[in-house]
C-alpha cells in the first residue's frame, strides 16, 4: 500500500496546492466584504477589492495634494531607506562583535553578561528616553530598529563562533595563523552564512520596530500611512498597505536566500532538496 | 472585543476581521432593546459620565426607564470611536470633527443627541520658537495629523495668511506628544488638556493660539446610532435626564459640587484643581437651555461647513467622496448641509429640549 509519507507532488500539483489557501482567504474575504457592504453600503472595515485597487491606483499615480509626491512610492523609499539603515548597522555591529565574543575569552568575559541582559530591553518600553536622547528624526528610528535587532545578531554570531570546533583553531594555529588570522580566515567565512540567516529571521522583528517607530512620529513611511488612515478607518489603504509591506518582507527574505547561497555555496551542500 | 492597545496595526487588523466576522453572524437588525452600552474615553468634558455611573444616576434613569445602560471606558479616544463605528457600542463620547469623519463617512447614521461643551482653550498650539501662527512659517509642527489639532493649526494658518504647505506637519501619537517637545529638535507642538497643561509648564514655552480664538467650532458631545434611537426613545431620554442632572451636581457652588468635580478630577488622573483648571477652559452648557439654543444657532451650521471642509480637503470623507456634500449633515429644523439622500450626521436637540422643558 502506498504510505501518506510517500506521496510527493509534481511541480505543477506543488504550484496549486501552494495557491490553493491564498484563494480561499480570498473568496472568504470578498463573501464577507460583499455582505457587510449589503448591510451598510458606507461601510469601511472590509472594504470591496475593487475599492481597495482603487485607492491604491491613486496613491501610486495621482501626486499627493499637500506634498506633491506619489504617496506609496514615497511612503516606500522612506521606509525602506530606515530598515537598510538599521538593518545595515545590527548587522556590522552584529559580526564585528560577535566574532569578538565567540573568539576571545577576554571579551566574552567582559561583555557576553552585558549583551545578555541589554538583549532582554524591550525597546518600546524605553521608546521616551530613546526620543530626548536621539530625538523624533530619522535618527530615533533607526536606533530603535539597531536596539531592537543587534544583540540577537551578536549573541547568535558569538555562539555560532563559539561553537566552531576546537580542533579548526587548534589546526590553524599550527599552521601559524595569528589571531587576526583565525577570525578572518577561520571564522568569518563561517559566521558570514549563519549572519544572514539570522538577518533572514530578523527581518520580521526589524519591520515592527520601523511601524512603530513610524506610528509615534514621523512625516512619511508606510507605518505613519496606516497609522495616519487608521484615525477614520480607511481600510481601503490599511489592507493593501499590509499586504505591500508582507510582498517587500517575503522579497528581502527571499533576496538574502539567493545571496547567500550563491556567496557560500558550500555551506548549503548538505540542504536537502524535496 | 477589544482591537488591542491601538499601537500595533497588524493586531488591530486581524481582530478587525474577527470582529467583522462575529457582526456578520449576529446580524445587525435593529429591534427594541433593553440593554445599552456606551463608550466613554478620558476628557473633561466627557468626566461627567463615569460620576454618573459612579453616583447612581445611570441607574436611577435607566431604571426610571425600564432599561439597563452601562458606561464603559475605552483607554485610546479613536480607538472608542472605532469600535462605536463597527458596532460595538450604541453611543460614544467624540468629536463633532470625528463624529463626521468616523461614524458618518463610514456609513454609520449617528445622531448627535447631547451638546456637552465646547473647547475654549482646552486645546493649543505651543511653541518654543514661535510667538505668533505667522512665526510658524518653515517650522516642524508635531500633533495628531487629522485630529482636532490639526484643524485648529489649519484655522490659525488661515488666520496668520499661512497655508499648510507653508510648515511641515509631523504625525505625533498623542501618548507621546509631552515626550516629544522634551526633545530639543521638536519646537512646536499642537495638542489637547491635560497634554497641554503639560507642553506649557515646559521652560520657555509659550501658547501662541488656542480654541478660545476659533470658539464654538471644536463640540464635545454625546452621539448615538440613529437606528438604535429611533426604535428606543426611552434610551435618548434616560441620557438626557441623566446628563443634565449630573450637570446640575457638577456646576453646584457648595460642598455637593467640589465633591463631584475632585471626584471627576480623580478619575481623569488629575486632582480636583487640575480639573477645575480645564474646566475653566470649557465652555460648558451647564443647562439643557443653553445647549439647545447653540444647537438651534445658525453659527453651529457655519462651522460644520468649516469642519467638513476641512475634512474634505483631507481626505477624510474617504476614497468615495467626490466632494464635501458627499455626506450629509441635518441640523433642528429641518435644514442639510450636503447629500440630502446620504444623511449620516444629526444634530438632535429635541431631546435636550425635553430636558428643558423638565418633561422627561
Amino acid at each position: 500500500m502506498r504510505r501518506a509519507i510517500n506521496v510527493v507532488p509534481g511541480s505543477g500539483t506543488r504550484i496549486l496546492l501552494a495557491l490553493l489557501p491564498f484563494l480561499l482567504i480570498a473568496c472568504l474575504y470578498v463573501v464577507v466584504s460583499a455582505e457587510r457592504r449589503a448591510a451598510n453600503p458606507g461601510d469601511k472595515l472590509l472594504p470591496p477589492i475593487t475599492e481597495m485597487a482603487t485607492s491604491m491606483d491613486r496613491l501610486a499615480t495621482e501626486p499627493d495634494r499637500r506634498s506633491g509626491h506619489l504617496t506609496l512610492w514615497s511612503d516606500t523609499t522612506a521606509s525602506l531607506q530606515r530598515l537598510f539603515i538599521g538593518l545595515g548597522a545590527a548587522a556590522a555591529i552584529g559580526l564585528v562583535l560577535g566574532l569578538t565574543l565567540g573568539l576571545l575569552p577576554v571579551a566574552s568575559a567582559g561583555l557576553s553578561p552585558l549583551v545578555a541582559v541589554v538583549s532582554m530591553i524591550p525597546p518600546m518600553a524605553i521608546l521616551p528616553v530613546l526620543f530626548i536622547v536621539f530625538g523624533l528624526g530619522e535618527l530615533s528610528k533607526v536606533v530603535l530598529i539597531v536596539i531592537g535587532i543587534a544583540p540577537f545578531l551578536v549573541r547568535d554570531l558569538a555562539m555560532t563562533v563559539a561553537a566552531i570546533p576546537s580542533e579548526q583553531i587548534v589546526k590553524a594555529q599550527t599552521l601559524g595563523a595569528s589571531t587576526w588570522q583565525l577570525m578572518l580566515r577561520v571564522a568569518l567565512p563561517q559566521a558570514m552564512p549563519r549572519l544572514i540567516e539570522a538577518l533572514r529571521l530578523s527581518l520580521g522583528s526589524a519591520f515592527l520596530f520601523l511601524i512603530s517607530a513610524e506610528a509615534i512620529a514621523a512625516e512619511s513611511g508606510l507605518g505613519y500611512r496606516i497609522f495616519l488612515v487608521r484615525r477614520y478607518l480607511a481600510m481601503d489603504v490599511i489592507l493593501p498597505y499590509v499586504a505591500w509591506i508582507t510582498l517587500i518582507a517575503y522579497f528581502l527574505d527571499w533576496l538574502l536566500a539567493r545571496l547567500s547561497r550563491r556567496a557560500f555555496p558550500w555551506a548549503y551542500v548538505r540542504e536537502t532538496r524535496r | 472585543m477589544r482591537f488591542g492597545n491601538g499601537r500595533f496595526g497588524f493586531r488591530a487588523l486581524s481582530a478587525a476581521l474577527g470582529l467583522s466576522l462575529a457582526l456578520l453572524a449576529g446580524g445587525t437588525q435593529a429591534q427594541p432593546k433593553k440593554e445599552f452600552n456606551i463608550a466613554w474615553t478620558i476628557y473633561v468634558g466627557w468626566m461627567p459620565w463615569p460620576y454618573a455611573a459612579d453616583a447612581g444616576i445611570v441607574k436611577k434613569w435607566a431604571d426610571k426607564y425600564g432599561i439597563t445602560i452601562n458606561v464603559k471606558q475605552v483607554n485610546d479616544y479613536v480607538e472608542s470611536i472605532n469600535q462605536y463605528t463597527a458596532g460595538g457600542f450604541d453611543g460614544v463620547t467624540a468629536t463633532n470633527m470625528d463624529g463626521l469623519t468616523i461614524p458618518a463617512a463610514g456609513g454609520i447614521d449617528t445622531t448627535i443627541l447631547i451638546i456637552g461643551d465646547f473647547s475654549n482653550g482646552n486645546d493649543g498650539i505651543v511653541s518654543k520658537t514661535a510667538k505668533t501662527p505667522a512665526d510658524l512659517k518653515g517650522e516642524s509642527i508635531n500633533l495628531v495629523e487629522l485630529s482636532v489639532s490639526h484643524y485648529l493649526l489649519a484655522r490659525a494658518l488661515e488666520a496668520a495668511g499661512l497655508s499648510e504647505k507653508d510648515v511641515t506637519i509631523i504625525n505625533t501619537s498623542d501618548a507621546d506628544i509631552v515626550a516629544a517637545f522634551k526633545s530639543p529638535d521638536t519646537s512646536t507642538v499642537v495638542t489637547w488638556n491635560p497634554l497641554l497643561a503639560e507642553v506649557m509648564a515646559e521652560p520657555g514655552s509659550a501658547a501662541l493660539f488656542d480654541s478660545m480664538q476659533i470658539p464654538g467650532e471644536i463640540i464635545d458631545t454625546l452621539m448615538v446610532n440613529t437606528e438604535v434611537l429611533k426604535d428606543n426613545a426611552d434610551f435618548g431620554k434616560a441620557l438626557a435626564g441623566i446628563w443634565y442632572e449630573t450637570m446640575s451636581v457638577l456646576t453646584d457652588p457648595g460642598e455637593k459640587g467640589k465633591t463631584a468635580r475632585a471626584a471627576m478630577g480623580v478619575m481623569s488622573g488629575t486632582d480636583l484643581a487640575g480639573f477645575e483648571t480645564q474646566l475653566a477652559a470649557t465652555k460648558l452648557f451647564a443647562t439643557p437651555q443653553e445647549a439647545v439654543a447653540f444647537t438651534e444657532s445658525e453659527d453651529l451650521i457655519k462651522t460644520m461647513d468649516l469642519v467638513r471642509t476641512f475634512s474634505f480637503d483631507h481626505g477624510l470623507l474617504g476614497a468615495g467622496a467626490a466632494d464635501k456634500d458627499a455626506v450629509g449633515i441635518a441640523f433642528p429644523g429641518g435644514q442639510v448641509l450636503g447629500s440630502t439622500d446620504n444623511v449620516k450626521l444629526r444634530f438632535d436637540a429635541s431631546y435636550m429640549k425635553l430636558a428643558a422643558e423638565g418633561s422627561l
